[in-house]
């Protein structure tokens, strides 16, 4: 299994996406530039967190006008397997392969802290191998966290099972103070209509190591692995 | 020339800083008058900030060798330590506090800018920052709007460049008020292979120029920290204050490091103070060389500068390159890659002088080494302070009753400088590079080191960076600590303290002492007065450091940290990194087990200590408004068994919590170690304890004040299973350690910030002399979380 992540000029968890994949999920992992027109035969792409372009403009806006975004959307298009982590999530709704957008945390702060996320579906390659019985405890570390989307788009991501993850607390409930940046409905992550592109803003690749303090992360890596290997088939939802 | 040459009258003489005697000096040097360029290059070069005129001669004090310190202080822009395996880690720590005083966001991102350069400038990937802040009393919004904007300024530099900001210390006095304290840390690895040198090596190299173009922003900020602070000089200084950009400098770093795997580079100098001035002159005095470069090649982005302006401009992110002949082909590639500005400006040459041209005619030449190296240096006048003569004199006589105990202890918790800082650290992002195995809140940070946090070893064929074969994990701790309030009350003691205290914090995760990187902040030294406390708390400092064989590999010196309302505490923090054999066995700050014993670690009380403890207490000064009497002395044979036993005790496995007794006394350690374990962004746990303090109470005189809030020095709470108590008495008898066995863990509760107003859960129970004390810990974690949010939401 070979696993490409994205690279753009200021993206910062790129060392620890590739660092996990190939260290603790025991894959092939390689970098590939921003300016590069190709991802040279994946099975999945990873597009890590950071500050793309210094996220000057809008979180992740300039990043899809690089020549590699081009390769991932035709990646994507073939049913590709697409992962968004913080900035890369923003990079993926601002490219239009994700649906509602990111806005400034509610509290107008930069937060870092470990959060609790409940996956929402098992009818996801990035999820089905989630244990259930308890939320995952992975941190987050953003400024511009706070999902939005139009009524009716949260209606579509409702109906097709799109949405992935949500910020719970540590009873499991989806209540307001465990939200970490005011995300809409305590959204964490979404994934497309087919299923095959996904983000969220808590970093996975935090939480895979025992060093670290967090290992839930690994659930997600696990899913994106054996889903790769052929293992999984997305019920049409709806 | 194209720009006028102003005249050099005394006036203009004086508003560069210099005194007559060094303009005199400088005629010598140059066997001519400088002209208006010249004296700029001289202003800024022998201004406190880059030549140390004030202080070197202290300095010499320092210890600075040990079989693993790499490169030395002084010898580069960060020192360098060996960490085995061929590996070693550069770090270096720098003040930014009159920038951050007049505008504290750019003053501050430009603080952590400016020491990752020096970092990566070493050949160093930079892999984590801490930072050490002092600042006002929260009570008043000007001190929280510096306190905001610092706070934030640190978080934007460091959360967009990608380096986990993993420790730092907050406080909080009125000496601060005006004179807020910025120190930015930063450490890097690399393989001792790749340790860079800041030289102009290899006559006729070429010199080169890379990262964004220079423009006015921050002209002279080296002499303008070299003076006192008034409301004049903050509003008139304005543009001597750099702008960051944290997405520029992570680029250059990038790119730096893939140069720097290639044969191209001979020498590299990161444009901090001075700009380009300082980078010319110090990489051409370390080579023993000369320099020559022309301005007009110096990408601009002001128009019409000055060769004054250009050379003395301190925008930010630019770094000095002398290529090797041949390979400048190499320098284009890599910066191009990277859409980074370069310019060939200059070369290396055989003069020994620093030439600078300006359309191809002089507008300075200067002998380079004696520019660099060889600033005046003044012996300056240390007199007692008169106060110490009042402090020394207070005795427990005098000292307030302590009539409100719960309150007591609810006041401490609240007092911003000892409350939780996860204000602060949450906006820090403290786990980004996936080393972060201790986080912010312990008493010091863990950092795992693995093969991707090196720079590369070489580039491969397509011209991406190879990190090389897999070396083994390496584990360093570090910490940053200095208590103001002891070096004012007693600097030489107080010196040794901050040494001390660093070195106990490390022990408390079982790390070893590797190496020390000081910063010197103080008041004006030509004040007899203020110039004793820096010569007495350096001499402590540099005792207490080779003592613990803890050399110091280099750091930074503030002065004229006052203003017309006086000058701050003199606070020389101390960074001390050290080396962890295991990671395993780390023990937390926090209180784990119910069941598990609590011991406190070290003599309850110096017997010498005719205030027990009491003297420049943090129960003094926030309970009682005092700030006097002569702190707890350092003790440095016990500290080291103390220290020792520590990392015995963590290594076999037997500890599951450790916590340094110090500021607050030993009802604060424990209170906090109740309290202190962060679940997730909403949640924390508490552990109930019972701790029974009869026996320390009769070695403390039978003082409750003393036991409970005392700061005798060298102790530590730790806690560990009943059945290990055994395995802890006999090393902690064979280490010469003494121990008291002060209580036992109760339950432990896992509750919501929010909901701590309608908790009943554990409490802390004290059973002292005659009477049993309880605390709510629900209400005093309320307190001890709650306490610095809640006053900055109050600002908003």
């Amino acid at each position: 299994m070979k696993v490409a992540v994205l690279q753009f000029p200021g993206s910062n968890c790129d060392q620890d996406c590739v660092h996990v994949m190939k260290n603790v999920m025991g894959v092939d992992a390689h970098l590939v530039w921003h300016k590069s027109s190709e991802l040279g035969g994946v099975d999945a792409v990873l597009a890590p967190g950071g500050f793309s372009y210094g996220d000057y403009l809008r979180s992740g806006a300039i990043a899809l006008f690089s020549p590699v975004m081009g390769a991932v959307r035709e990646f994507a298009d073939q049913g590709g397997l697409v992962l968004g982590i913080c900035n890369g999530f923003q990079i993926l709704c601002e490219a239009g392969l994700l649906p509602g957008a990111m806005v400034r945390n509610r509290s107008m702060e930069f937060v870092c802290a470990p959060t609790l996320i409940q996956t929402q579906s098992l009818n996801s390659p990035f999820t089905f191998k989630t244990p259930t019985d308890r939320p995952a405890r992975i941190p987050v570390a953003h400024m511009d966290g706070c999902y939005v989307a139009e009524p009716h788009t949260l209606d579509e991501l409702k109906k097709h099972d799109q949405i992935l993850w949500k910020y719970v607390d540590n009873s499991g409930q989806c209540v307001p103070s465990a939200n970490p940046n005011g995300s809409v409905e305590n959204i964490a992550g979404v994934c497309n209509r087919e299923g095959n592109v996904a983000g969220l803003m808590p970093h996975p690749e935090r939480a895979c190591e025992p060093v670290l303090g967090m290992t839930d992360g690994k659930w997600i890596f696990e899913s994106l692995c054996a889903a790769v290997k052929g293992g999984f088939q997305r019920r049409s939802a709806a | 020339m194209k720009f006028p040459d102003p005249e050099i009258t005394p006036e203009v003489i004086a508003t560069h800083g210099l005194t007559e005697e060094e303009f005199n000096r400088i005629v010598e040097i140059l066997g001519r008058r400088p002209n208006y360029t010249e004296l700029g290059v001289f202003s800024v070069m022998w201004s406190e900030h880059c030549s140390y005129k004030n202080t070197r001669p202290l300095l010499k004090g320092f210890p600075t060798k040990s079989p693993k310190v790499l490169v030395g202080a002084g010898e580069e822009n960060a020192g360098v330590i060996d960490i085995g395996d061929g590996l070693a880690v550069a770090f270096k720590i720098e003040s930014h506090n009159h920038p951050s005083a007049v505008e504290p966001f750019q003053g501050a991102t430009t603080g952590v800018g400016g020491i990752i350069r020096d970092i990566f400038t070493m050949g160093a990937r930079p892999l984590c920052a801490m930072n050490s802040l002092r600042f006002g009393s929260l009570e008043n919004s000007e001190n929280r709007r510096i306190f905001s904007g610092v706070v934030a300024g640190i978080a934007h530099y460091g959360n967009c460049f990608g380096i986990p900001t993993l420790a730092g210390e907050v406080d909080f006095d009125p000496c601060y008020e005006g004179n807020p304290l910025v120190n930015a840390f930063c450490l890097g690895a690399l393989r001792h292979e790749q340790i860079a040198r800041g030289a102009a090596k290899g006559i006729g190299n070429p010199v080169f120029y890379v990262g964004p173009a220079t423009g006015r922003d921050g002209l002279a900020g080296a002499a303008f920290a070299s003076q006192d602070l008034t409301d004049e000089s903050a509003e008139m200084q304005r543009g001597a204050v750099q702008v960051g950009d944290p997405f520029m400098e992570k680029l250059c770093m990038e790119a730096c490091l893939e140069l720097l795997a290639t044969e191209a580079v001979a020498g590299i100098q990161d444009m901090g103070a001075a700009g380009l001035t300082c980078s010319t002159c110090e990489t051409a005095a370390r080579a023993g060389t000369g320099i020559e470069i022309e301005l007009t090649k110096v990408p601009l982005r002001g128009a019409n500068m000055s060769p004054y302006e250009i050379l003395l401009s301190e925008s930010q992110e630019r770094m000095l390159i002398i290529v090797n002949q041949g390979h400048e082909e190499e320098v284009k590639r890599i910066f191009d890659k990277w859409d980074l500005p370069w310019a060939e400006i200059g070369r290396v040459t055989d003069t020994g002088s620093m030439v600078v041209k300006y359309e191809g005619e002089t507008v300075v030449n200067i002998p380079a080494k004696i520019l660099a190296d060889e600033a005046p240096i003044y012996h300056r006048e240390a007199k007692r302070p008169e106060y110490l003569e009042k402090s020394d004199a207070m005795t427990l006589a005098q000292a307030p009753e302590l009539t409100d105990v719960h309150a007591a202890l609810g006041s401490l918790m609240s007092s911003p400088g000892l409350a939780s800082k996860n204000w602060v650290y949450r906006q820090y992002d403290h786990m980004v590079r996936d080393g972060s195995a201790v986080c912010p809140g312990a008493d010091a940070a863990v950092l795992r080191i693995k093969t991707d946090s090196l720079p590369p070893l070489k580039l491969n064929e397509d011209g991406s960076p190879d990190i090389g074969t897999e070396v083994p994990e390496k584990y360093l701790a570090m910490t940053v600590d200095c208590n103001g309030g002891y070096v004012y009350l007693d600097p030489y003691n107080g010196g040794i303290s901050a040494v001390a205290e660093a070195a106990r914090n490390l022990a408390c995760v079982g790390a070893r002492p590797l190496g020390v990187t000081d910063n010197l902040n103080y008041g004006n030294p030509h004040n007899p007065e203020l110039f004793y406390q820096l010569k007495e708390s350096i001499r402590g400092i540099a005792e207490a450091c080779a003592f613990f064989e803890a050399p110091v590999t280099g750091g930074n010196v503030s002065l004229y940290n006052q203003n017309p309302k006086g000058a701050i505490d003199p606070t020389p923090t101390i960074a001390m990194v050290g080396e962890l054999d295991s990671v395993e066995n780390v023990p937390k700050a926090s209180f784990q087990n119910q069941g598990d014993v609590i011991v406190l670690l070290g003599d309850p009380l110096d017997s010498e200590d005719a205030l027990l403890g009491l003297g420049g207490s943090a129960y003094w000064k926030q309970v009682h408004q005092l700030k006097t009497g002569r702190p707890p002395r350092p003790h440095l044979v016990r500290e080291k068994k103390l220290h020792d036993t520590l990392r015995e005790l963590i290594s076999k496995g037997i500890l599951t919590t450790a916590h340094d007794c110090s500021e607050g006394g030993l009802l604060f350690a424990v209170a906090e170690s109740c309290l202190s374990e962060d679940v997730d962004f909403v949640t924390g746990r508490m552990a109930g304890v019972e701790l029974d303090l009869r026996e320390i109470q009769k070695i403390c005189n039978g003082r409750l004040d003393a036991t409970l809030f005392g700061e005798t020095q060298a102790r530590v709470v730790v806690a560990l299973p009943e059945d290990r108590f055994q395995e802890m008495e006999i090393i902690a008898e064979r280490m010469g350690t003494p121990f008291h066995r002060i209580g036992q863990v109760g339950e432990t509760l896992v509750v919501e910030h929010e909901k701590l107003a309608e908790t009943e859960g554990p409490t802390l129970t004290v059973q002292v002399d005659e009477t049993n004390l309880e605390w709510d810990l629900a209400r005093l974690r309320s307190d001890w979380w709650g306490t610095i949010s809640d006053k900055m939401r109050l600002a908003t």
